[in-house]
């Protein structure tokens, strides 16, 4: 191990220590002050973050070329620090409230971010691999964690059950790529296919495979089927930190295995991930009117979300769009997390001790009792509707453009449509925010407010300058 | 303002648009600063740019006599070019227009002096100190309004100036706006300011329709550019239209037949204005027009026919209305018109000079008359006051609203005021006298220069003679009636013994007025011609007509018998108190019609206004309100828009368009149930949606 196989690393190499040094710390503190680990693990997130960030514009290939630091890695992995920073500052408040509030919680979120980070970093199938059981196995055991509420035992069991079958079919997609083309190695198997000494149908296979992993992971349909389940059945903290975090891991990864090692299957790969964002869009938003309860309706909405992103992929297919496509796409991301993240922490903030207030009728009169959030609430569904002045819309404006330049009209389309579809349901919340009478409580809990409240300005703000944003995301070209 | 240019040639034409930047700076810097300065102050500004105003006509008098009369042309500024339009602010110095500038600037900066005496009392009388102010800051904008209409070069330029004197001459009558000539509230002086600014609209109408038909048919509003296609192009039709409608502005204007109606009701305006603006210079914008478009007249000899007996028949018509009026305004504003009717007249004939000249010389004496007439009018307020608080001993507000309504400006209520008021007689009488036409006044000279054109000229202009000489003969009647009946006789009221004379600040600018008066004759004296060979420059085929001892005898004999059978009734047997006119008796009737100016504004009312209140009665109420409004609009239009409405809305909107929307998202929401009751709960049932999806993009793609 050399010095750049230890710099390209790092961040992930001390946030991994950070974890490991964090769980026997966790042990010498008392019960009752859980919150000092909490602290830690953000001082851990924030560090890390820092690093990443002193890493930024820097090109790095370690470890015999199975991972990179890149522009795109160092984009993604701060999206991926912000989020875990977001996740323990809703967790905060809201484990102590349910009970559940143990030392490992924390340890279990660096450690799932350490695989989320080193996914964005991964240059090979095999490290693409271990980085998705990484990142899966604290989300699993995060989901139950919870494990006096039967709800979230079997949202646990769920994900975890779904999560290994679908891992089997990354894995054998693997065993197929490598037996066509010799190799794990992205540059070697995009090498191999490119000279034309690669079995086609065996790749096509193999990437189809490894697709439907990474389609789990995000939530497209038909791989979403665990989604409202394992939403409405974790905790909210965890589902808020599931949302956003490991979304980003699925999406980063997708873009990075396709546009590295299959750029040139693309052309028959892009009508597949176009068909599938359709059916994601339309499936999300159409089963999203009917729920009820609004953890589901959110997690119907976060799979609408993942269409969304999807059909920007779709365009990828064009090598002339593609770092477009890439660049659209991580600033949807950005936009979701930031939108995501703010309506978790109202959710969290609604939420009763033994699991009601969940209902999107517990909403009424929150426009009357708790003005400030209300209007927060608002901007986060006006933002998931894609509606000025909200960061929702700029994320949507881009990737509808590169849709388009990609001639897929037809998807463009669709995602208008469904768009307009989920006015119903995102505007309904307000409709019963502000027109219906009630008396909802709610928990005044610093870290909360100041979560919804940050991230509610920064929707609106960002909205307004989107262009710096934009250029960074441009910027973070994959090497 | 091109002042390099004024140091180059030694002349000063460059510095013309100073002509309109003085007063307008003047006007600003009352506006401004007016509020914290004393009215003393403020009248010294106005009066200081309207100075300034007549030193720069000076100038340019002298400027123009050194370069031989020659026309110059100033440009100021782009004002309106669109497609054949092409017109500049520029500024026409000529021969013409420098005589205007110096009659209207120097008679102005004179009455703008007067002023200051005079407003200082009148806002007194009338308990409204404030207006001192804006009475100034409306005369410097009528100062500046006149320049631009005389330094006009196209007619659009000078109509820009015609409407801004209209515009001045509406605030000024209306100055005191909620009271009535005699100091009572009332809205009567509001209305007067009304009707002048209605018949003006009349007249300006006209004068619109002359300007679109002359640039319909010569493409231009320029001065030279009209006239020389005019001369290149005479069409008879064409140019007796225009000068037709024009004639109609000129009526408006200048008060003539049959538009003159409202100059006797502008007297409401406090007297600096009657004598500025209705008398000396605006009024005389409608002589000066038809100089300054004598090319035009000069090709149709018709319609300068129908100008002369315009002017002739107002000359002696407006003469027998001055007879029977008892209020010294009235009287002067009747004069005024009869006066306006003579150099109307002579301009019809196309003795320009003498319109000019004549013009010019009634600048002098009518301002003269009004300003000594505003003068007799505040020595009798003097008085009245003085009555009103000797008795009472202290300025007891409410006692001076309470006591009898009294009209200062009655002459039946004046008589010997030559005793109280001695300055102001002298000066009176130096402008009766001009104003009668009585050797070697000025108003002797010019007047019997029109008499004579008109004599000269009679075969082509039948009867304007014998009219103007009627009226020269009813000049001096009426003048030498308002003579006895003012200065001479006994007191016929407390007032009049205790009327008190005016201070200098008022008498000096008279005095200068008078010296004006008596000897205005020299500018165009018969032998020099001054003024006809000044104005030869500008305007083509004048040349100075023979002195004729016949004509002058005759008018000057006509004026001493007028002046003799006036003392006759009026002086040798002074009006008593109470005592109706002695013309009454002989005339009868025709006397009580002179005494209702013949009844002519009952006669328009009866054929014009009322009809017309009756016309806009029946547009308003039966036509618009009952029929568009309630019949057409609620019936047809309402109800069918709403039968419409109703129609879209019912089987349209929700029949067809709702229904099909209600279906759409009765689909989406069953399509929602569906979708979710897909959702199980069972992990197999989740694993066999994983897996079907992967048999199908794998068939999809290994089978494609």
């Amino acid at each position: 191990m050399n010095q750049a196989d230890f710099y390209s690393l790092l961040p992930i190499i001390v946030l991994t220590t950070w974890s490991a040094l964090l769980l026997i710390v966790d042990l010498f503190i008392d019960d009752k002050k859980k919150g000092i680990t909490a602290v830690l693990a953000a001082a851990g997130l924030a560090l890390t973050m820092g690093l990443t960030l002193s890493q930024t514009g820097q090109t790095v290939i370690g470890f015999n070329g199975m991972v990179i630091l890149d522009g795109f890695s160092t984009f993604v992995n701060t999206l991926l620090l912000f989020s875990g920073l977001m996740a323990i500052s809703v967790a905060y408040g809201y484990i102590k409230r349910r009970g559940i509030e143990r030392g490992e919680y924390y340890s279990l979120i660096l450690f799932s971010i350490v695989g989320m980070m080193l996914m964005a970093q991964a240059r090979d199938l095999i490290v693409v691999f271990i980085a998705l059981e990484m990142l899966s196995i604290p989300l699993y055991v995060l989901a139950a964690i919870d494990n006096s509420n039967a709800k979230s035992e079997e949202a646990g069991i769920k994900y975890f059950l779904l999560g290994a079958f679908s891992g089997g079919f990354v894995v054998y997609g693997v065993a197929l790529v490598f037996g066509a083309t010799g190799s794990t190695a992205f540059a070697e198997i995009a090498a191999s296919i490119a000279t034309g000494n690669a079995e086609t149908l065996l790749v096509l296979a193999g990437a189809a495979l490894i697709l439907v992993g990474f389609g789990f992971k995000v939530g497209a349909v038909p791989f979403q089927m665990w989604t409202p389940d394992v939403y409405e059945g974790a905790p909210t903290s965890v589902t808020a930190f599931m949302a956003a975090g490991a979304k980003i891991a699925g999406f980063s990864a997708l873009m990075r295995v396709f546009a590295t090692a299959f750029p040139d299957i693309a052309v028959d790969i892009a009508p597949v991930l176009a068909v599938i964002a359709a059916l994601t869009m339309i499936v999300g938003n159409v089963a999203a009117i009917a729920q009820k309860n609004i953890k589901r309706m959110l997690a119907y909405s976060s799979i609408a979300h993942a269409g969304y992103i999807l059909m920007a992929f779709a365009a990828f297919a064009n090598p002339a769009l593609r770092d477009d496509a890439i660049s659209a796409g991580i600033f949807y991301l950005v936009a979701y997390a930031i939108t995501s993240f703010g309506t978790w922490a109202i959710v969290i903030s609604l939420e009763k001790e033994d699991g009601k207030g969940l209902a999107i009728e517990d909403y009424a009169g929150l426009g009357r009792t708790k003005p400030l959030m209300a209007a927060a609430m608002t901007i986060f569904m006006l933002s998931l509707t894609g509606i000025p002045p909200t960061l929702g819309l700029i994320g949507k404006l881009y990737l509808f453009r590169v849709v388009v330049e990609a001639q897929f009209m037809w998807l463009a389309l669709i995602g208008i449509l469904t768009s307009l579809i989920s006015a119903y349901y995102y505007l309904r919340v307000i409709v019963i925010m502000y027109m219906k009478e009630g008396e909802p409580e709610t928990v005044s809990e610093s870290w909360l407010t100041f979560t919804w409240g940050a991230m509610a300005v920064l929707t609106v703000v960002l909205s307004l300058i989107p262009a710096s944003l934009f250029a960074w995301a441009s910027g973070a070209l994959m090497k | 303002m091109n002042l390099s240019e004024t140091v180059n040639t030694g002349y000063f034409f460059g510095l013309v648009p100073l002509l309109v930047f003085f007063p307008i700076a003047g006007m600003l810097f009352n506006m401004i600063f007016g509020g914290k300065m004393s009215e003393k102050a403020i009248g010294t500004v106005a009066s200081a740019a309207s100075g300034l105003t007549f030193v720069v006509a000076v100038l340019l008098a002298y400027s123009l006599s050194a370069t031989h009369g020659e026309l110059h042309q100033v440009f100021l500024a782009e004002w309106i070019h669109i497609g054949e339009l092409q017109l500049d602010w520029t500024f026409r110095v000529d021969t013409l227009s420098v005589v205007m500038m110096l009659v209207v600037s120097g008679v102005g900066t004179l009455i703008h002096i007067y002023a200051i005496g005079y407003m200082h009392e009148d806002v007194r009388f009338k308990d409204d100190v404030r207006r001192f102010r804006r009475f100034f800051v409306f005369l410097n904008l009528f100062i500046a309004m006149m320049m631009i209409l005389v330094s006009g070069d196209s007619y659009l330029m000078l109509f820009v100036g015609w409407e801004g004197v209209g515009l001045c001459s509406f605030l000024l009558i209306g100055f005191w706006y909620d009271f009535n000539i005699l100091g009572q509230k009332s809205t009567e002086n509001a209305e007067a300011g009304k009707k002048a600014f209605i018949a003006n609209r009349v007249g300006d109408f006209g004068f619109l329709l002359a300007m679109f038909t002359t640039f319909w048919h010569f493409g231009s509003l320029q001065f030279d550019a009209v006239f020389e296609s005019a001369s290149h192009h005479p069409d008879p039709v064409v140019i007796s239209a225009i000068t037709l409608f024009m004639l109609i502005g000129v009526t408006g204007k200048s008060a003539q037949v049959p538009l003159y109606v409202w100059l006797p009701d502008a007297m409401a305006g406090p007297t600096p204005v009657s004598a500025l603006i209705h008398a000396a210079t605006m009024v005389t914008a409608g002589v000066y027009l038809v100089v300054r478009s004598a090319p035009l007249y000069n090709l149709v000899h018709s319609t300068s026919y129908i100008v002369a007996m315009i002017g002739a028949v107002t000359a002696l018509f407006a003469a027998t209305i001055a007879v029977g009026q008892y209020d010294i305004k009235k009287v002067l504003a009747y004069s005024t018109i009869s006066q306006l009717g003579f150099m109307v007249a002579a301009v019809g004939m196309g003795a320009y000079v003498a319109g000019i000249f004549h013009l010019a010389t009634h600048a002098f004496f009518k301002a003269l008359l009004f300003l000594s007439a505003g003068s007799i009018i505040l020595g009798m307020e003097r008085g009245h006051h003085h009555l009103a608080h000797g008795h009472g001993d202290h300025d007891d507000a409410d006692a001076h609203h309470d006591e009898e309504v009294f009209d200062p400006g009655d002459m039946r209520n004046m008589g010997n005021l030559r005793k109280q008021m001695p300055v102001t007689f002298w000066l009176y009488m130096a402008g009766t006298l001009a104003l009668a036409g009585i050797f070697p006044f000025a108003g002797f000279w010019s007047k019997d220069e029109i008499l004579l054109d008109a004599k000269l000229h009679a075969e082509h202009y039948p009867g304007v003679y014998w009219l103007l000489a009627a009226a020269a003969f009813l000049t001096a009647f009426y003048m030498g009636r308002q003579i006895w009946m003012v200065f001479f006789g006994k007191e016929r009221t407390e007032v009049a013994k205790h009327a008190q004379e005016s201070p200098p600040v008022m008498t000096v600018p008279l005095m200068v007025l008078a010296f004006l008066a008596v000897f205005g004759g020299a500018l165009n004296l018969p032998g020099s011609h001054a003024l006809t060979h000044w104005l030869e420059h500008t305007i083509e085929g004048v040349h100075a007509g023979e002195f004729d001892f016949m004509v002058a005898g005759v008018s000057t004999v006509l004026a001493l018998i007028a002046i003799g059978i006036s003392w006759l009734l009026y002086g040798k047997n002074p009006l008593k108190a109470g005592q109706i006119d002695p013309l009454k008796k002989p005339l009868g009737f025709v006397f009580t019609g002179m005494e209702n100016k013949w009844f002519v504004d009952e006669g328009y009312g009866a054929v014009i206004i009322r009809p017309f209140e009756k016309l806009a009665k029946f547009l308003s109420i039966d036509l618009d309100w009952n029929f568009w409004h309630d019949w057409f609009h609620n019936e047809v239009v309402y109800a069918g828009f709403q039968g419409l409405a109703k129609f879209l809305a019912d089987p349209v909107d929700m029949g067809i368009i709702n229904a099909i929307a209600d279906w759409l998202a009765e689909i989406t929401k069953r399509s929602s149930e569906k979708l979710s009751s897909l959702q199980n709960g069972f992990v197999r049932s989740y694993a066999l949606s994983v897996l079907v999806g992967v048999v199908m993009i794998l068939g999809y793609l290994l089978l494609k």
